[in-house]
């Protein structure tokens, strides 16, 4: 039966989701939302729906409670509220609700606020599961696979052309050899498959205001990734002057110093896709995370591995330089002399957190 | 109308509920017939987030209450274990998961409730049909919805449920020469028109006709005549009305804002339903006190079987969990009529009891009356929550049971203890019973500047708007005013208006 309280429910969610989409901007440049992910959803405060009345406000308020303790000692911020036990003071107002999104929905709506074009999965297909479709004819099967038509038909041919056909008395019997089954054939179902390979820079030159950047543009990639693609893979790399392969958990709370050789880490990447991720068969996302203060007499090493090994086989390859009060921030023009042979090479440079919101949009904004 | 759900009670339960409703008569509860049904867990939710009904009008806040009340199910933070409308018949919902000792105790307090529903005065004016009429309103704004569109109408709701509180709680039980139809929407038609305007005639007093001088003198009608058309031409003049502040704002605007068919209905329907939902506001204490009060005396008297002991405790216990930020209304209620039993068992009543000075001697005041039961069954009859508290809350009772005032202290913005004296316990208590704990609002002047603009007034008594709500509420009764509305209210101490043209709010501080 379906209830009517579900249409009040999904219209209640919608009020909700146009919220978030209103003050989306805000919910991307913000890191809180990170540690509310839940394996399926994000859970994302809303400032409570509320019909606004004439209500008293905590000047002057009080009520009536139970229990130990002296006069003057303090019993919290906002009192409890009561199922109508108008108590002043009850703050609905300052009530903060938390709504639960999928990932699945929230990739949507910052799809729909940043106009990102969906993503187009490069040809070559990973094969990863087979459908059966029941397409084809066979002499044996199972009975419950017989083809009825089929097998009538091919006994009333049997018996015309044998003359057992009487027409005034139309009786077909099928023998062993008329009988025709159903059967299937294998269809390979062609499925996407997308590996993400973040690396961060963690010289020295990276402070934690840095990393949180980073950290929160690979929590909107990585949302909106995995909204197009069956499976996703990610991988973290991070360097300073070598580059090591950690889980993701490292990967932001690495702190190194040390010089920066960002040739290590796309020696690592290349590493990585060679044992893990055909180019034929995967997607390949990389996105690089720095300050941009390479060693100067790497560059060359750099853009000629970009060149040769990284950015034939990526479908997009990302760079995102983040401001950093140390760094030099010459890398980024290093690669702008390449950028124009290679459009899936995008580079974005993020001064602050606010810019987080538009990096993304150049990162994700090619549809690729 | 039958009910949404039509499930029969299974045999083990209908069992059940015949005993319990005996031991209910047995002691004297009188009640409507009570109807049973069993929900599962997301039916009773729902019913729950209806206000108890099984159809409403559709509209997000329940969706918002019904998500909440499912996370905090799911999570295990609270849980329903019944719900009851006070209707005639009277239906209750049981939820399919409770234990039969959950489901004994639960209908044992049901029985409570019904029969509060059907003795106590605030609920005599409420509509007993109001399962049909909930579903009439829903069938209402559902044809509203389909012709003038969804948000629309949504929007108009929000508005209309941003002033859906300022009425007159006490109006139904007041016979008022122009009462007709104070709350039934049907015959407000009648109300609309200018009947309510005073009559210019004066008042004759029947008499026979050769006394007939000297009841109505002439020279005295003749007076009155003047007095009153002098008094509307003033009125006329200054062209302002209600003639007097008016509680019940929502009956001003239906009768004087410029409203559509369709929103005035709409209007009416909140208001309607306001007024059937006051009387559960007034008297939240009393009656959870009172259904406590005869699950606890029927399951451990009568239905309790030693298998149930535990479980009982513990959910008995649990209701009654007290906390210093918030006063258990099952609680306090449960109690006080606890206490009013003993003190009238007891004569622990009447001047003699009240002016005898010695500590010693009260406590040990027993004068075997035995009339306790009898009085409770009178309290449920006569009081509400204000009431009940003023007269039957003690100094012993507040040091008995830890009870404390609390305040906010605005340079800390935290709440805290303030008092365990009795008067400010008593008083605070009353301060936040009276009118829900919410302010006093009155329409002055439905023609203020002479310009159409709505003046409300804020009867302030110590305590200020909360005002960015108030200016959300200004811009929500504008939608249905039409013309700017205004507030006169106290803000930091010194008296102001906040007004709201339609488009900006403004807040000026009263010169006077």
């Amino acid at each position: 039966m379906s209830r009517s309280i579900d249409q009040d429910l999904s219209r209640f969610k919608n009020i909700i989701r146009g919220q978030v989409r209103d003050n989306l901007k805000k919910y991307i440049t913000h890191s809180e939302m990170l540690g509310r992910k839940g394996r399926e959803t994000v859970s994302i405060p809303v400032p409570n729906l509320n019909v606004p009345h004439f209500r008293h406000g905590n000047k002057g308020s009080g009520g009536v409670g139970q229990g130990e303790g002296d006069v003057g000692q303090p019993i919290g911020k906002s009192p409890q509220e009561g199922d109508g036990q108008g108590q002043a003071g009850n703050e609905p107002g300052s009530h903060i609700r938390e709504v639960e999104l999928s990932l699945e929905e929230l990739a949507d709506l910052i799809g729909e606020a940043l106009e990102l074009p969906h993503i187009v999965p490069k040809g070559d297909d990973t094969i990863r599961s087979v459908k059966d479709r029941y397409t084809s004819i066979r002499q044996t099967g199972p009975d419950s696979l017989r083809h009825f038509r089929r097998t009538y038909k091919r006994a009333l041919r049997r018996q015309i052309s044998s003359n057992d056909y009487n027409p005034l008395n139309p009786v077909v019997i099928p023998m062993r050899e008329d009988e025709r089954f159903r059967s299937w054939k294998s269809i390979p179902e062609p499925h996407a498959n997308a590996a993400i390979i973040y690396m961060m820079d963690v010289s020295g030159s990276m402070t934690d205001d840095q990393k949180s950047i980073v950290r929160t543009e690979a929590f909107w990639i990585d949302v909106w990734i995995k909204k197009h693609y069956q499976g996703v893979e990610r991988r973290y790399i991070v360097h300073d002057a070598v580059a090591h392969e950690v889980d993701e958990e490292t990967f932001y709370s690495t702190r190194e110093s040390g010089g920066t050789r960002i040739s290590s880490a796309y020696h690592a990447m290349k590493a990585i896709i060679d044992r893990d991720f055909p180019p034929n068969d995967w997607n390949i996302y990389g996105f690089q995370f720095s300050d941009g203060d390479n060693w100067g007499e790497d560059n060359q090493d750099c853009l000629s591995l970009l060149l040769d090994n990284l950015l034939p086989v990526c479908n997009l390859f990302c760079y995102g330089q983040v401001d950093s009060p140390y760094g030099s921030g010459d890398y980024i023009r290093e690669l702008k002399k390449i950028n124009d042979d290679w459009e899936h090479l995008i580079l974005s440079e993020i001064e602050s957190r606010d810019a987080i919101y538009d990096s993304i949009k150049e990162f994700l904004g090619t549809g690729k | 109308m039958s009910t949404l759900f039509q499930r029969t009670l299974p045999e083990n339960l209908r069992e059940q509920q015949q005993e319990i409703e005996g031991y209910a008569r047995d002691y004297g509860l009188d009640f409507f017939e009570t109807i049973f049904e069993v929900l599962d867990y997301e039916e009773l939710h729902m019913v729950a987030a209806y206000g108890g009904f099984p159809i409403r009008y559709p509209h997000w806040r329940f969706g918002a209450e019904y998500d909440e009340l499912m996370k905090g199910f799911s999570y295990g933070l609270q849980r329903i274990y019944e719900m009851v409308i006070n209707t005639d018949p009277c239906y209750a919902y049981l939820l399919e998961a409770n234990s039969m000792t959950d489901q004994k105790l639960v209908m044992a307090h049901v029985y409570g409730h019904c029969d509060f529903f059907k003795n106590n005065p605030w609920f005599s004016h409420t509509n007993r049909r109001m399962l049909d009429q909930m579903a009439n309103h829903a069938s209402r704004v559902n044809r509203y919805i389909s012709r003038y569109g969804y948000e629309a109408v949504e929007e108009f709701i929000d508005a209309c449920l941003s002033i859906e509180d300022l009425i007159d709680l006490h109006a139904p039980h007041i016979r008022r020469a122009d009462n007709s139809g104070l709350v039934q929407t049907n015959t407000f038609q009648e109300e609309a028109n200018p009947a309510s305007a005073p009559s210019l005639q004066p008042t004759r007093f029947a008499s026979k006709n050769y006394m007939d001088p000297y009841i109505n003198p002439p020279e005295v009608l003749q007076a009155e005549a003047d007095r009153k058309a002098k008094d509307a031409q003033s009125k006329e003049d200054r062209r302002s009305f209600p003639e007097s502040p008016q509680r019940d704002v929502l009956l001003f605007l239906l009768q004087h804002a410029p409203l559509k068919d369709w929103q005035h209905d709409v209007l009416s329907i909140i208001r309607d339903e306001a007024y059937y939902f006051a009387p559960q506001g007034q008297t939240k204490i009393m009656n959870e006190g009172w259904a406590s009060y005869w699950h606890s005396t029927m399951m451990t008297r009568n239905i309790l079987k030693d298998a149930d002991l535990i479980e009982y405790a513990d959910h008995h216990s649990g209701t009654m969990a007290t906390s210093p930020q918030r006063l258990n209304p099952y609680k306090l209620g449960i109690e006080l009529f606890r206490d009013i039993e003993e003190r009238w068992n007891k004569g622990q009543f009447g001047a003699e009891y009240d002016e005898c000075q010695d500590t010693y001697t009260k406590e040990r005041w027993d004068k075997q009356l035995g009339l306790g039961r009898e009085k409770i069954f009178d309290v449920r009859r006569i009081y509400n929550d204000i009431t009940f508290i003023d007269s039957f809350l003690t100094p012993e009772f507040c040091a008995k049971h830890r009870m404390f005032s609390f305040a906010y202290n605005d340079e800390e913005s935290t709440y805290e203890i303030a008092s365990r004296e009795f008067e400010m316990i008593k008083q605070q208590l009353l301060n936040n019973l009276t009118n829900h704990g919410r302010p006093f609002i009155f329409v002055t002047d439905g023609n203020y500047h002479n310009r159409g603009e709505l003046y409300l007034t804020h009867q302030y008594a110590g305590i200020e708007l909360k005002q960015d709500e108030a200016r959300d509420t200004l811009t929500n009764l504008c939608k249905l005013w039409g013309r700017p509305v205004n507030i006169e209210t106290v803000i930091d101490d010194a008296p102001a208006v906040i007004s709201f043209d339609g488009k900006q709010h403004e807040v000026k501080t009263k010169s006077s």
